[in-house]
């Protein structure tokens, strides 16, 4: 095994025992809160989410009311100045993210747990389960996850609970590739055999034995999932998939002030602005939480993929 | 075992039976059968889940006569299989029908976006993995130095950014407020070219370059940091070889062929990326013209586009692999 060591370290951080692993967990959680990296992340998500959350409870205007010039300068009374319509930037910028969020923060944990399901049966029970998960894997990997969110809504249309099934379904493969080749290593462990020996069922041992050893990659990939779900549900608004018109939406509000972008930037600079601080402060908290944990700056994913050929070439 | 040919020939171990070979393949083999569900999955969502294509095109208020004339046009009124030989023979023998929207023949309208795409896709892969390697190496020379911590950050800043949000900082600052130098929107009617005007490029390329590049980036300061940090670069060293030549001769090659293989994932990355950053510039490639499909329920062109970026996410995938292997000496040999 030496000849192919794999370039980098594989994946999965040491695994520890059960024991104990709760309260390390939160110890963990902390320790990142206070590396500078992680504090500044935190923030910044933390700016944007409030912003989004009570940002409806304090909108001066109606989002979808016409109140200003279209394209007005920014002034005293309308702080933004008006969007392509003539409506109120400052309120549809508040009004605009909390969909954004609850649709991001389902597709990723629909990502997350049918990708851990996948990942983690795939690589415990080995075989036939094995083989036909990893090829539905590399079906839908084959798809890039804008074009296969796409794919579906061509039957139905811009449907938001379909727009985030299909996100969430897209993030699944490779979440089931890191926590397979996780799982591969903790399954080889003592305290697994140790259960499995007492005779336990492999539902039992995956869910009490294996799952709670995975939590750590499990949390990097949630942060990872999530950036990526907000990057793709928000591109795909400003694609025109996404709230029907006269709704406020981040994304869309790119798109359909554009136009103006000479006129009154603002509209358009502004929920950029928004989305580019929230998924940085989301991937810069995940970073400082995975160099906690796994100790190197390095995207599981990769080390996925190259684990994988490792693998396959040691047969 | 064309591939045992292709490998270079100071190899002395790589004679007898291939692991590459087996793998290459093992990899083929896989490709294929993911190639062949992909396109079942494709037909099936787009022909029979929503009960009915005519219905969905024509709307649910059509007339019957005119679903049953569009049915024979889709070949609805056939069996599945029929169905689905129909379309998949048609990818092959190049009869893929009509656009639903106005039609005309579907390859001739996916045709010059699918070579605009491709020059896009193929400048910034090659712009985008040079530079990449090179601020990667650069890092790791300077380890732990500003330039390196710099880097981190931006990094970690340009792989959380969403395309289009890269791209609207670009036309801000190049195309209206700040320095109105380039074309912020290409007017290219789709059906033309991007070549006969590539100053139209270089926003869409600079968008996407941005985005690939960290992650070509960060995968080759760590394979150099490791390569550095090795036995043979000690030993280079202490035989009093310069340290320029310890870079680009001893450590560069062995970092190489890890980054190939995160130089594909940013190739597979822009076949999904296009569909945004086209979008963004209303650059008439692939992308722009699936979401045009997409609006108007035109499904041959969906279908069509769909598995052309299908099959070269499965083919550059196989390619990336085999190359990443035969460019590492020590994988070269491995059994």
């Amino acid at each position: 095994m030496t000849v192919n060591a794999p370039a980098v370290p594989p994946a999965a951080p040491p695994s520890r025992p059960l024991r104990g692993a709760g309260r390390r967990r939160s110890s963990v959680l902390l320790a990142a809160v206070r590396t500078p990296r992680g504090a500044i992340g935190l923030g910044m998500a933390a700016m944007v989410v409030l912003a989004a959350v009570i940002g409806p409870l304090v909108a001066p205007y109606a989002p979808d009311a016409l109140v200003t010039l279209a394209l007005g300068k920014p002034n005293g009374q309308f702080l933004l100045g008006g969007d392509y319509l003539g409506r109120d930037v400052l309120s549809r910028v508040l009004d605009g993210g909390w969909v954004l969020l609850v649709m991001a923060a389902c597709a990723t944990a629909l990502g997350i747990a049918g990708g851990a399901l996948a990942g983690v049966s795939a690589a415990y029970l080995r075989g036939v389960s094995d083989g036909i998960i990893m090829r539905a894997v590399d079906v839908i990997l084959s798809f890039p996850q804008v074009v296969f969110a796409l794919l579906l809504l061509s039957l139905l249309g811009p449907r938001l609970w379909l727009i985030t099934i299909a996100v969430g379904v897209s993030h699944a493969p490779q979440v089931a590739r890191v926590l397979r080749s996780a799982t591969l290593d903790v399954s080889e462990r003592d305290f697994v055999k140790a259960a499995e020996l007492q005779g336990m069922r492999p539902i039992k041992v995956m869910a009490k034995e294996i799952l709670p050893n995975l939590i750590s990659p499990l949390m990097v990939e949630a942060g990872l999932r999530l950036t990526y779900s907000i990057v793709v549900i928000a591109g795909l608004a400003f694609l025109g998939f996404g709230q029907p018109p006269p709704a406020a939406n981040w994304g869309t509000m790119i798109y359909e002030n554009r136009i103006g972008l000479s006129v009154n930037p603002w509209a358009v600079i502004v929920p950029a602005a928004l989305i580019a601080l929230l998924t940085i402060g989301i991937n810069t908290f995940t970073d400082a939480f995975a160099r906690v944990v796994i100790g190197v700056d390095r995207r599981p994913e990769q080390a996925a993929l190259i684990d994988d050929l490792g693998q396959e070439l040691s047969k | 075992m064309a591939v045992t040919a292709d490998l270079p020939t100071f190899q002395p171990g790589a004679r007898e039976a291939h692991p590459i070979a087996r793998l290459v393949r093992r990899r083929l083999a896989i490709g294929v059968l993911t190639l062949f569900l992909v396109s079942v999955v494709v037909f099936v969502a787009t022909e029979v889940l929503p009960g009915n294509a005519a219905y969905a095109i024509l709307g649910r208020n059509a007339s019957p006569v005119r679903v049953r004339a569009l049915e024979t046009t889709l070949h609805l009124n056939r069996g599945l299989f029929a169905q689905y030989w129909v379309w998949i023979s048609g990818l092959f023998d190049g009869r893929l029908g009509n656009s639903l929207l106005n039609g005309q023949p579907v390859w001739n309208l996916v045709e010059p976006r699918l070579v605009n795409s491709a020059v896009l896709v193929l400048v910034t892969g090659v712009i985008g993995s040079l530079l990449g390697m090179a601020l990667g190496a650069l890092a790791a020379v300077r380890k732990d130095g500003w330039f390196d911590h710099i880097m981190s950050l931006v990094v970690l800043a340009a792989t959380s950014l969403p395309e289009f949000v890269v791209a609207i900082g670009l036309i801000i600052l190049f195309a209206t407020d700040i320095w109105h130098l380039l074309p912020g929107v290409s007017l290219l009617p789709p059906g033309t070219y991007a070549w006969s005007q590539p100053q139209l490029l270089v926003l869409p390329v600079a968008t996407l370059v941005i985005v690939i590049v960290p992650y070509t980036m960060r995968m080759m300061r760590a394979a150099m940091v490791e390569a550095l940090e090795s036995d043979y670069v000690e030993m280079a060293r202490l035989k009093g070889v310069p340290e320029w030549r310890v870079v680009l001769v001893h450590a560069l090659p062995n970092a190489i062929a890890p980054t190939i293989q995160v130089i594909g994932l940013g190739f597979l990355y822009l076949a999904g990326g296009i569909v945004i950053v086209e979008n963004v510039f209303n650059f008439p490639g692939i992308g722009q013209g699936l979401v045009y499909a997409v609006d108007g329920r035109d499904i041959p062109v969906i279908q069509l586009i769909v598995v052309v970026l299908a099959a070269f996410y499965v083919v550059m995938n196989i390619l990336t692999d085999v190359i990443a292997l035969m460019a590492t000496p020590r994988r070269r040999i491995a059994r």
